[in-house]
């Protein structure tokens, strides 16, 4: 088990690391796809098997593959490498160095506190499943929550649409409130012939 | 905190190591913005990791119920923010972070 923790670990930083290095936007996707593979690995040492293929079905099935598609759609060019260290990526590298130390310094000092274990309202049950217990507290404590979220998720998905969608100009599409108001009044006209000649600058759509 | 055995600290001190990958990725981009999408997404996958180990460590389920709804919008966060992505390339041809000046004071 304990080998299993240390090879998701550094292969869940490796990834990362190759998806804020990478130059090609697709091989960043495919790293954070891998990066979410192993964090699912991680979920189940950790012995939570519900969460663990929600990441799988939410993150790879659903958002990477969304960012692959729009990476291809927008055709990004590669950017080339910079050959030297710049003043960026040396910022950014003593910001996140320092971060990390703090962080690091705040955990080993939290580790020296007894964490109070356990609400007696939310225990964790053994022996009942992950699933079971998600599901039974979901949709009777967090159930506001739950809805609040499904509604930000109706609210994001009409602002994809929205955002999105146009109107391009000669693009025959269907009017069914026309077509259902149309009559022998509006629809049908007589017209005169001179024979042999034809008719012209007949306007079919009134 | 020992090596053979994995405890608490480990998944956390893992979670602020890929946090701080996210935060690198953040600061060092100045290029294209789907990386920076993709760097916010690293971080969450670490505040995720985070919530899962002190929901298991304290044997509380309510971590593991955060962490789902945190799922759920960050895939609302990432739909619009790639929808403002293709609109911003649609109109001006380009999405590199130079160009994205246009709204500053």
């Amino acid at each position: 088990m304990v080998i299993f923790f240390y090879v998701f670990a550094s292969l869940i930083i490796l990834s990362s690391l190759m998806v804020i290095t990478s130059r090609n936007p697709v091989h960043a996707v495919l790293w954070l796809i891998f990066a979410f593979c192993n964090g699912s690995g991680l979920m189940v040492l950790l012995g939570a098997e519900f969460l663990a293929m929600m990441l799988i079905i939410i993150y790879v099935g659903a958002v990477a593959v969304l960012f692959l598609f729009v990476v291809m759609m927008l055709d990004i060019k590669v950017s080339e490498f910079k050959g030297a260290v710049d003043f960026d990526m040396s910022f950014a590298f003593f910001i996140a160095v320092l971060l990390f130390i703090d962080l690091v310094v705040v955990i080993l000092l939290m580790a020296k506190i007894d964490l109070p274990i356990g609400n007696t309202e939310f225990r964790l049950t053994q022996g009942l499943g992950n699933a079971y217990e998600i599901g039974r507290l979901l949709y009777t404590k967090f159930v506001l929550p739950f809805q609040t979220s499904g509604l930000i998720l109706f609210v994001a998905m009409v602002a994809a649409i929205s955002l999105t969608h146009r109107l391009r100009p000669g693009v025959k599409r269907q009017k069914v409130l026309e077509q259902m108001m149309r009559n022998k009044e509006n629809s049908l006209s007589f017209a005169q012939t001179d024979g042999k000649k034809g008719l012209e600058g007949l306007d079919y759509d009134n | 905190m020992t090596i053979n055995q994995i405890s608490l600290e480990h998944y956390l001190i893992l979670a602020s190591l890929l946090f701080c990958i996210g935060v690198a990725g953040l600061f060092m981009n100045r290029k294209n913005v789907i990386t920076i999408l993709m760097s916010i997404e690293l971080m969450l996958l670490a505040v995720n990791i985070n919530f899962v180990a002190f929901s298991v460590h304290m044997q509380d389920i309510a971590g593991q119920i955060f962490s789902i709804i945190i799922l759920s919008i960050a895939a609302a966060e990432v739909s619009i923010g790639l929808a403002i992505l293709v609109l911003y390339s649609r109109n001006r041809g380009s999405i590199e972070i130079e160009d994205i000046n246009q709204m500053r004071g």
